[in-house]
């Protein structure tokens, strides 16, 4: 039985394709997912993304203990920023990707969809004997992205949170529409943008409201990973997983190795003495025709030398575009690999990420 | 179900393909069904003209956003033109599947095959099945 978010009859009367996706009913498409891409990288997309899931860390020891499940480092965060990281496994591999959120109490973790059961039993498992309070908040909380570069100007007179003075990872308690709300400077397209956090009940009608802007069009979930890929951001299930260390992802940013003690330190410690093996890296097919697809494989001449790991036709740059793992000599920008599409070894040319540089998200 | 567009006239593949038969030459594309499932197509690897094509072998590929999809000949017969448009522009295809975008017109060798294809309503009934 897939579960809906607060939003699912408002996607059936926008006349959305439904798929399932992480156990829920959510919108893949409105209209094109194009059409989507383009108008959010122009103007504003509204995206449904109640389905992430929320996990609450309470307690005088809250900091202590979230530093110790995450890799980054909370205790740089100022009340009301927020950080990525990730949780890891004792060998290093990534349990999951996550947003970790500074409060008034205590933390807030917003974690993949397809992970939130799986992360909050982990959670659980590892939680201090006293002093933190878990609670897994996912269906008491609905989600918007509003994003693009006329996000702030479409949200700032719904809102008594003053928008101009809220900086990249930062997010204000505010009303929405007189809703009580949670709002961060934060997303997953590369554009400037906000993810609000609501009541399930208020979300709907703040949803409405929002589309009544000329600027804003709704978008699902297929212009939400063209959107990502554009910008080389990792896709837990693709691009990270159980078996990628944030090491070879890319992720070093985010491992905080002078904090105390975290799960999977002791095993990135090693790798990062060892050296990484593989790398992940973004390329770009040379025949615009070429569209990479996740799964096929990636060659050096006659030999084997890793997988694609997330592929699409890039609507902003109009050719296919991918991500992957190589051997870490063979990482370097401007290599040139190929790729197996459908029987075909396909030129494909290792370039810097984000693909799409463009973009108005703002940097920390 | 969403309402697709099933032309009376049209015979259909169980892979979404259409053949519009003319004496002994078929004009052949894919269905409102199928470019509505593909979504956004960027690319289409046209068939060779004068390639002689067995009937249900691929001669192309469709390749949309998020999605590639196999190009199946209805008919067999030799492939006499190719809509070029196509090249260019191949959302054509979404927005008119049964007119402009059109994808090959094949010289039939072997007319019995029609008795193969479904008729509109046949494949009708196999959108309800699947859609």
């Amino acid at each position: 039985m897939l579960k809906k978010t607060p939003l699912n009859e408002a996607h059936r009367k926008l006349g959305a394709k439904m798929v399932p996706f992480a156990g829920f009913e959510m919108p893949v498409l409105y209209r094109s997912i194009i059409d989507e891409h383009l108008w959010v990288r122009e103007k504003a997309g509204l995206f449904d993304v109640s389905h992430m899931g929320e996990i609450e860390v309470r307690g005088p020891r809250a900091l202590e203990f979230v530093s110790y499940i995450t890799s980054n480092d909370p205790a740089k965060l100022e009340l009301f920023q927020v950080q990525y990281s990730t949780f890891l496994k004792d060998d290093g591999g990534i349990i999951d990707d996550l947003l970790v959120y500074r409060l008034e109490n205590g933390f807030l973790l917003v974690v993949n969809a397809s992970n939130t059961e799986k992360d909050f039993s982990w959670v659980m498992d590892h939680r201090f004997p006293d002093g933190v309070t878990i609670r897994n908040l996912s269906d008491e909380v609905g989600e918007l992205a509003l994003q693009g570069p006329l996000a702030e100007e479409v949200l700032q007179p719904l809102t008594d949170i003053d928008l101009s003075k809220m900086g990249y990872y930062w997010a204000a308690r505010g009303k929405v529409m007189g809703k009580d709300a949670l709002v961060s400077r934060t997303g997953y397209t590369g554009e400037d943008g906000f993810e609000i956090y609501l009541a399930p009940q208020d979300t709907e009608e703040v949803f409405w409201k929002l589309l009544e802007s000329e600027h804003v069009k709704p978008a699902g979930l297929g212009a939400r990973d063209t959107l990502r890929l554009e910008m080389g951001y990792c896709l837990y299930g693709n691009d990270i997983d159980e078996t990628t260390n944030p090491l070879e992802a890319g992720l070093r940013w985010i491992v905080a190795f002078d904090k105390g003690d975290f799960i999977g330190k002791e095993a990135l410690l090693r790798i990062k003495e060892e050296g990484i093996r593989r790398k992940r890296i973004g390329f770009v097919t040379e025949a615009p025709r070429a569209i990479p697809r996740q799964h096929q494989k990636i060659y050096q001449g006659e030999a084997e030398v890793g997988e694609v790991t997330s592929g699409t036709f890039s609507p902003s740059l109009k050719r296919g575009i991918g991500m992957g793992y190589v051997p870490k000599n063979m990482a370097k920008r401007g290599t040139r690999l190929s790729v197996d599409i459908r029987g075909k070894k396909e030129v494909a040319e290792i370039v810097g990420l984000p693909f799409y540089k463009e973009g108005t998200v703002k940097k920390p | 179900m969403p309402e697709y567009k099933v032309p009376e006239d049209l015979k259909y593949t169980k892979e979404h393909e259409w053949a519009k038969v003319e004496g002994d030459i078929a004009t052949i594309g894919i269905t409102d069904y199928a470019q509505s499932e593909l979504g956004d197509i960027v690319y289409i690897e046209l068939p060779k003209v004068d390639s002689e094509v067995g009937q249900m072998a691929p001669i192309g590929t469709i390749e949309a956003v998020k999605t590639v999809a196999d190009l199946y000949s209805p008919l067999s017969g030799k492939i006499i033109e190719v809509n070029e448009k196509l090249s260019q522009n191949p959302s054509i295809v979404n927005n008119d599947p049964y007119g402009e975008g059109w994808i090959a017109k094949i010289r039939i060798s072997n007319p019995d095959e029609v008795e193969n294809l479904l008729s509109a309503e046949d494949y009708m009934k196999l959108l309800e099945e699947v859609a």
